[in-house]
């Protein structure tokens, strides 16, 4: 186990939403930890909770939804129950966020330098003057071309690429220690994707944020990552650093994910090979594993009990909520005969 | 900018001229006639046919409207068939009143509606959004006519407190606090529609603007409540809310009408009902054109409004 302090610690999250058929659980039992600098890639189809967990984490959630236990500790803070006063010093402070839509996430009726100034005005108590020229600075870093005349643009002369880099622009401006990048790219042509993400690894890096980044593409993951975690149905199901996930996965579910991309070498023509059956509804959770309807090694065990997330031996923090790695929970015995 | 005004302006000169010739066949299609005014008990036929080609309405109707065409672009909207008296000093001596209470009605109304429906929209589906959206159910569905006499049988004839009618006492007052006596119960009636209505939009505006995106955006920024509302939902929730504006000015109109016969306001509305029972037809078209322009001007200002307050309207 690595004993670097964690930065934030999620433990056991349960976030429920009140809806007209019930209150439904959208992320449940999620736990995972980030330390400083570190890159976490939140991992999954739709409706599996990655979007849920961040907005948990931000505090953001609709007004119908709420967590309802677990905690989350952001340098010994939790967030769960700080009051929201302190709680919005904390916001675009020392956590950002970027969203999956920055054709929608810009205020259409303020001009970029009026956004982005906001934050700084707010955090770091700067001037308007001080701000502009700090905004103007930011743009410059983002790679946004004449940022002192673009600072007076309102968002709808920019392009998706553009106002993307005007949020990440912002998400960077009080040098927060944590950003949450929801899908950042997922609206964005595939050419500026690739833009943008080299722009976010490199931002990081170079200030040594900590970052969870939620994806369902499997190649950002290899891109971004130094730790994953796969989610399904409101649950972490497998967790590790990127290298041993690519290189053994475990949970049935992630190695499903794995085929389901197409490969380099795969020959054209040929199917690709999906996931029988589908996600299912929030409101008829099946019991035992979430996953066992769908799972190719499915036992009578996995219908009827929950599995807990097990720890594999050996592995450095290698996860997996599996009954088959039931037994290699335990040193000395081996589980790849399970899966061959 | 100014190219597309200068359109818009020219645009309005057909658009005048049909409204106001629709009016022209719709107030000629209604029985009777003006010359009905001048009979006597001892009148003859023959009478008649004189007063009517002495009031030239023994000619054709698009001749006449012709003729009154012709006058309208030498500033003279004719003499009324009731008092000889020319339209054009009838109209500018009952403008002023006319004016005084729509505009205080207008900005009372919004000084009520627009915090209002923030408020409601804040507090969505709670007991306060529902008192508010019910009285301004209960605002928009009551009639001027019931509205204006359970408030002077309330505050004027029971209560004692507020004068039932009219601009000034007669005789005496007419200062400023006299005025505002008066002015008080017309604007409650004529607000109180407009404020519901208004109500209403900015709520549903509000709902909308605090579900979009960048709200979320401006939340993860740890902006507080109070900026969040007044600064990133607010001008956005106005764009569609001054689109209405230009329309509720058609409807305050009509609701002057009533509510100056009402209180005998002396202002167009109560000219209107004077003039429309003696069948005072150049009066009538004096009024009807003031309305088209009012109603023009209101939907250009909105245009024009538009523009300042969404920066992705941009005219050409």
């Amino acid at each position: 186990m690595t004993t670097t302090p964690a930065l934030l610690q999620v433990g056991n999250l349960k976030t429920e939403f009140r809806t007209d058929q019930g209150t439904v659980t959208a992320v449940d039992e999620v736990s995972f930890r980030l330390a400083a600098g570190e890159t976490l890639c939140l991992v999954g189809e739709s409706g599996s909770g990655k979007s849920v967990t961040a907005l948990s984490i931000m505090g953001l959630l609709a007004d119908n939804g709420r967590v309802a236990h677990g905690s989350i500790l952001f340098e010994d803070q939790d967030l769960v129950t700080l009051p929201e006063r302190q709680l919005r010093g904390i916001r675009g402070n020392s956590i950002a966020m970027i969203f999956q839509e920055p054709m929608t996430s810009l205020n259409p009726v303020l001009t970029i330098g009026d956004q982005l100034s906001e934050t700084v005005i707010l955090h770091l108590g700067l001037s308007r003057a001080q701000a502009r020229e700090r905004v103007i600075e930011l743009l410059a870093k983002v790679g946004i071309p004449r940022p002192e005349e673009i600072v007076d643009d309102y968002p709808h002369r920019l392009s998706g690429g553009m106002r993307q880099r005007a949020m990440i622009a912002m998400a960077l401006s009080c040098a927060p220690k944590l950003i949450i990048a929801d899908e950042p790219t997922t609206a964005l042509d595939v050419t500026i994707q690739a833009q943008i993400l080299k722009l976010i690894r490199d931002l990081s890096a170079e200030t040594g944020t900590a970052m969870i980044l939620i994806t369902h593409d499997l190649g950002v993951v290899a891109e971004m990552a130094d730790r994953v975690a796969v989610m399904y149905a409101g649950q972490v199901v497998e967790e590790a650093d990127v290298f041993t996930l690519f290189d053994e996965p475990k949970h049935p579910y992630t190695i499903a994910l794995m085929r389901s991309v197409p490969h380099i070498s795969t020959p054209a023509g040929d199917r690709l090979a999906s996931i029988s059956g589908s996600v299912p509804s929030l409101l008829q959770m099946p019991t035992g594993c979430r996953f066992h309807e769908r799972c190719p090694h499915a036992m009578d065990r996995c219908r009827d009990d929950r599995p807990e997330l097990l720890q594999l031996s050996g592995q450095n923090r290698h996860t997996v909520r599996c009954w088959l790695y039931d037994d290699a929970a335990q040193p000395g015995t081996t589980d790849a005969k399970v899966l061959a | 900018m100014g190219s597309y005004l200068i359109r818009r302006l020219l645009i309005g000169i057909p658009v005048l001229i049909g409204v106001t010739l629709i009016n022209f066949l719709i107030i000629n299609l209604a029985p009777g006639s003006p010359a009905d005014l001048y009979l006597t008990p001892t009148s003859t036929s023959a009478d008649v046919v004189r007063v009517e080609a002495e009031l030239g309405l023994d000619q054709p109707i698009f001749v006449q409207y012709f003729h009154w065409l012709v006058r309208l672009f030498h500033g003279d909207l004719g003499v009324s068939f009731q008092n000889r008296a020319p339209v054009t000093e009838l109209l500018a001596e009952r403008l002023g009143p006319t004016l005084l209470l729509m505009g205080t009605s207008l900005v009372v109304a919004y000084l009520i509606a627009v915090p209002i429906g923030i408020l409601a929209a804040r507090k969505k589906n709670s007991p306060t959004d529902y008192t508010v959206v019910g009285a301004a159910f209960l605002g928009i569905s009551v009639p001027h006519f019931f509205l204006g006499l359970v408030l002077i049988y309330v505050f004027a004839l029971e209560l004692g407190w507020l004068p039932t009618g009219n601009m000034i006492t007669l005789g005496r007052g007419g200062g400023f606090a006299d005025r505002v006596n008066h002015l008080i119960l017309p604007v409650a009636v004529l607000a109180t529609a407009t404020a519901a209505n208004m109500t209403r939009y900015v709520r549903s505006s509000m709902i909308d603007a605090f579900g979009q995106d960048y709200i979320r955006t401006a939340k993860a920024k740890g902006l507080g409540l109070s900026t969040i509302t007044n600064k990133h939902a607010l001008r956005n929730a106005l764009i569609p809310v001054v689109t209405v504006i230009g329309i509720d000015l058609s409807a305050l109109i009509g609701g002057a009408i009533v509510t100056e016969q009402i209180f005998q306001w002396p202002g167009i509305g109560l000219l209107t009902i004077q003039s429309i029972g003696a069948r005072d037809y150049s009066v009538l078209m004096g009024i009807n054109l003031i309305a088209a322009v009012a109603v023009f001007g209101a939907n250009l200002l909105t245009d024009i409004a538009y523009a300042v307050v969404d920066p992705r309207v941009a005219y050409a």
